[in-house]
């Protein structure tokens, strides 16, 4: 009998709003776009924690620059470290920068020990990196943590579109929470997925602009809050709440 | 200590079972602490006296009887079998703390020690477990 499932519920129940921010194509931007929305919140006076939950590729630690890989202080659990305000929890704690060649089963096993021993406290929002598609951690998201609500992120692509719509119909078919869709990489004035969100009677959350000067302030938290990313963003931040 | 979250986890499932089982008493239960995971026996005996010392109640003389399960680990290239013990000597300190807390990582920082591969399996000896609990109605 597997243990570990059964006090998940006790170590969220002092959040109130768990927010998982997924896509059913990778490269899309959602480890950015949750980077961000936990920086945003995080500076306008909120607790926030982050989980990163993309096990494969963990991106926030770059995104932040997180360069302190010591373990976890234990206290009745593990307490996650606390990255510019934001408190966040990663297997790159226990992995390093070393790949993690780890099958299906493997991966429900992973997130289960996570939240099972992750003493996040009191929080405002929890925010969830999540992998692209609608595989292992998706359906674990869904299955253990039951108060989460999801933004979905896509680019303004017909093949990021394509991905991306059947994550929806899966989350659609199943009654989940969607707060909308956030097009990530605007660089012209299609109105794909506005439409989009349109006949599916999605939230269309907002646009970020493709912001070519981004990439240098990966890894500085201070100046990706000043980058035209943010400034598009706060607007997707403010229909998100 | 982390062993208290798997402690914690143990009892709380105990008690989900009883309600399912009807049981208004639960007299013994049996938790099996696999290998690879390395939890400290008597940290985690402490944890699990403590957090019964602070529920009382369903738990009143409940006798808890931990056993100590060997791993085995698969090749699913080679189909070589090994355990966690052969394989502690060649693992620094740190990866074999890293295991600790999340078993899985066992594929991050090990590989087959006959072929080398990183596709394994963990066919026993994984984690904390409870194997039996006994009750009265």
């Amino acid at each position: 009998m597997d243990v570990r499932t059964s006090v998940i519920d006790k170590r969220l129940d002092k959040i109130k709003c768990i927010i998982s921010v997924a896509s059913g194509k990778g490269g899309v931007g959602k480890s950015l776009v949750s980077s961000c929305l936990a920086l945003n919140l995080s500076k306008k006076g909120y607790k926030v924690g982050l989980l990163d939950l993309d096990i494969y590729g963990p991106s926030f630690h770059i995104i932040l620059g997180v360069n302190d890989f010591s373990f976890p202080k234990e206290e009745k659990g593990i307490l996650p470290h606390e990255i510019s305000g934001i408190s966040f929890m990663s297997i790159v704690y226990f992995s390093g920068d070393k790949p993690a060649p780890l099958r299906g089963v493997d991966i429900t096993n992973v997130i289960i020990e996570l939240l099972a021993i992750t003493q996040w406290g009191s929080l405002d929002y929890l925010i969830i990196d999540m992998p692209p598609g609608i595989g292992d951690e998706t359906l674990d998201v869904i299955h253990l943590i039951k108060k989460s609500k999801f933004v979905v992120v896509s680019t303004p692509s017909k093949v990021a579109l394509g991905a991306v719509d059947k994550l929806l119909n899966i989350l659609t078919e199943l009654k989940l929470p969607v707060l909308g869709i956030v097009e990530n990489m605007k660089i012209n004035d299609l109105t794909l997925i506005f439409d989009y969100a349109k006949e599916k009677d999605l939230k269309y959350l907002g646009s970020v602009s493709y912001d070519w000067a981004l990439e240098g302030s990966i890894g500085f938290p201070d100046k990706l809050m000043n980058t035209s990313f943010m400034k598009d963003f706060e607007k997707v931040v403010e229909k998100i709440m | 200590m982390h062993e208290w979250a798997l402690a914690e986890s143990i009892l709380t499932a105990a008690v989900e079972e009883s309600k399912k089982e009807k049981m208004k008493k639960i007299t013994e239960i049996k938790i099996a602490l696999g290998e690879l995971q390395q939890i400290q026996k008597d940290i985690f005996r402490f944890a699990l006296d403590e957090i019964i010392k602070e529920q009382g109640g369903i738990f009143k003389n409940t006798k808890i009887i931990i056993k100590t399960e060997k791993s085995t680990l698969k090749c699913k290239n080679c189909e070589n079998t090994w355990s966690f013990s052969d394989m502690k000597k060649k693992i620094s300190e740190e990866e074999g703390e890293s295991i600790h807390f999340i078993p899985e990582v066992a594929f991050v920082h090990t590989r087959c020690p006959k072929c080398g591969s990183p596709d394994f399996e963990i066919t026993a000896g994984r984690g904390v477990s409870i194997t039996q609990i006994k009750g009265e109605k």
